[in-house]
């Protein structure tokens, strides 16, 4: 019980600052929209309407890495970290509230660019939405995680895709598999294991990366 | 009790060249032919030995990087640092020799289908990205603790990304070419241990002559400071 | 209340800290001084847990919730209010009477009608204000103050004293500055960095 109100505390703080900067999400927002619009243009005359789908998620990824890279941005530039990490709480906390309110302002971002992807390319699988929220949990545990490092070197916001990509790969595995296949349980699962595993893993591992 | 740590580097040195020595003869002139494939299969001895040397070496980084965050073991970041640098070395190997049986064995440079490749060249961004990291923090606690993190989310990757890989195929392409191993059996099973043992000596001395003059470097630069 | 023998920090190739002993017993106000680059930062973060020695050991009786740091930065969130950055640590913190307690402290240091306005917006002598309000919110054991004095006005700076005086005896104060004089009827130990 601690523990959720300390990152309810941490959560409640995050989105205060998102929704009184409101820069975040209006950007995302335009960036995947902006990012239909070229895979249009991308797209050959008889390209499948698979490959559509299989592109939502490299907007998905992208638009997620435009949020990512600020997460920790706050606690960087003003050095608020030396102060949560001088709190009491458990130090995972920390994470795990950026996690949550990025999930919020990417689901938000989502909201509105799976109906418009929608009317762009004629209809999305229904097991999409689902994996979709499989995948956001996915991005933002693993994500924030990164970003929190990637914050803290000099390289900042060249390092965030490079550190990502590569562990976003089984997401968009997981993803494009449940929205384009027949039969999408397996890919569902898979996208539930990703999350388990490493969300597990930055729970436990968040404490290293914020004190020495 | 044995401590392969103790062990001296020319020792290792001689002991590599023998084994590396023994496994290129019994590759070139005494495994028999592969049916299908003929004199070309002859570099899978290396490349699946060179694979399972880099997967060995990214989890001794895994295991080191460990240590730095449980037990605050000095020593681990720079042991997990080189480990996983032998890693990415041998891994390029991997790519580099499984490209070119591709090139022989099915005509082109580089196969989707194949899965270890595939995984490998994952597994080769991601660490690549792990020397991104190092580089662009200065040395201290906090580099080691980053290092030592991300080198636990490969090790994690690895299983997952390989699971990825496999099921993707469902969707990705048809299964077009299979992967044709070599059929265990006299000759070929002494051979691929013998190569698999010397790629994992040469590894191994290839992580200690790295390791010392490491820390020859740093010790000169603590002479210096004191 | 804190003990460190042989205290050294390095970071990488920078010797920052080196042969550090402290006693600090509880009750006491630890003055600790030295030119710029001295290191007293170093000591002050490494005695307030936010870094580890590289040499030497420290032990300090208190829990996380039991200090309060003073740093450089304020640590506070600039795009938010004085109030929500106190409720913030006060949820943290786990500060009995919450509401009342943040009230209190920010009428002491002249912060309450500005209360609702965001940090950007505040000078910096009226940020530094805030920076105390956070770190007396918890009404900490040990309070580590690294240079407390800087960017406060004359008013500010006597609210400080005021505080500072009521603390002493009750509380462990270890402070680092500039002005070793101003808080020389306080102190009950010095160190010297060099």
């Amino acid at each position: 019980m601690n523990y959720v109100y300390d990152v309810g505390a941490l959560a409640r703080k995050d989105l205060l600052l998102e929704l009184r900067a409101r820069d975040t999400l209006p950007a995302m927002l335009l960036f995947v929209v902006a990012t239909f619009v070229v895979f249009h243009f991308a797209l050959p005359a008889h390209s499948s309407q698979l490959a559509a789908s299989g592109l939502l998620w490299v907007a998905i990824i992208f638009t997620a890495l435009l949020g990512l890279g600020r997460a920790f941005v706050p606690e960087r530039e003003q050095r608020t970290l030396d102060g949560l990490v001088l709190a009491p709480c458990d130090r995972s906390a920390i994470w795990l509230a950026k996690a949550i309110a990025t999930f919020a302002f990417l689901a938000a971002a989502e909201v509105v660019a799976l109906p418009v992807f929608a009317l762009f390319f004629h209809g999305l699988h229904p097991a999409t939405v689902g994996a979709v929220a499989l995948a956001d949990v996915g991005i933002c545990t693993v994500g924030t995680f990164l970003g929190a490092m990637a914050v803290a070197t000099r390289a900042r916001d060249l390092l965030l895709p490079l550190l990502f990509l590569p562990l976003a790969i089984p997401i968009v595995v997981g993803g494009v598999g449940a929205s384009v296949v027949s039969a999408p349980g397996r890919y569902l699962a898979f996208l539930v294991l990703y999350d388990a595993v490493f969300g597990l893993l930055c729970w436990a591992a968040f404490e290293y990366v914020v004190t020495e | 009790m044995f401590r392969v740590s103790r062990l001296p580097l020319p020792a290792l040195a001689a002991a590599s060249l023998v084994l590396v020595t023994t496994a290129l003869a019994l590759v070139f002139f005494v495994a028999p032919n592969d049916a299908d494939q003929g004199f070309s299969q002859r570099i899978f001895y290396f490349h699946v030995s060179i694979a399972f040397t880099a997967y060995a070496a990214f989890a001794f980084g895994a295991w080191k990087a460990l240590r730095v965050l449980w037990k605050r073991d000095p020593n681990a970041d720079l042991e997990s640092y080189v480990a996983i640098h032998q890693g990415v070395i041998f891994g390029t190997l991997v790519l580099l020799t499984g490209s070119i049986w591709a090139k022989i064995s099915w005509g082109h440079w580089w196969l989707w289908s194949e899965d270890e490749l595939v995984l490998f060249l994952v597994l080769y961004l991601f660490y690549c990205a792990y020397f991104m990291l190092r580089f662009s923090v200065d040395p201290g606690p906090q580099r080691a603790n980053f290092s030592a993190v991300y080198a636990l989310f490969g090790v994690v990757l690895i299983p997952i990304s390989f699971l990825a890989i496999r099921i993707a195929k469902s969707f990705i392409h048809p299964q077009v070419f299979t992967l044709h191993g070599p059929n265990f059996g006299g000759w070929i099973l002494v051979t691929y241990c013998v190569a698999q043992a010397a790629l994992l000596v040469f590894a191994y001395t290839l992580y200690r002559l790295e390791l010392t003059g490491k820390r020859l470097d740093i010790r000169v630069r603590e002479l210096r400071l004191a | 209340m804190l003990t460190a023998r042989k205290l050294g920090k390095r970071y990488g190739d920078k010797r920052v800290l080196r042969g550090i002993d402290l006693d600090v017993a509880l009750g006491d106000v630890a003055v600790v001084t030295g030119p710029n680059g001295s290191g007293k930062t170093t000591l002050l973060r490494i005695c307030a847990g936010l870094a580890l020695p590289t040499d030497g050991e420290i032990s300090v009786d208190v829990t996380r919730a039991g200090i309060g740091y003073l740093a450089h930065e304020p640590l506070v969130y600039r795009e938010l209010t004085a109030l929500e950055n106190l409720e913030m640590y006060g949820r943290l913190y786990r500060v009995a009477e919450r509401r009342e307690r943040i009230g209190m402290l920010l009428e002491r240091f002249g912060l309450w009608e500005v209360r609702h306005d965001r940090v950007a917006s505040y000078s910096r002598g009226m940020t530094q204000r805030l920076a105390l309000c956070r770190v007396l919110l918890h009404d900490p054991q040990l309070l580590v103050l690294d240079e407390p004095f800087t960017a406060l006005d004359e008013a500010g700076a006597a609210l400080l004293d005021a505080q500072l005086a009521e603390l002493r005896g009750e509380r462990t104060l270890l402070v680092s500055t500039h002005e070793p004089d101003r808080i020389a009827p306080l102190t009950t130990m010095r160190l010297a960095l060099t």
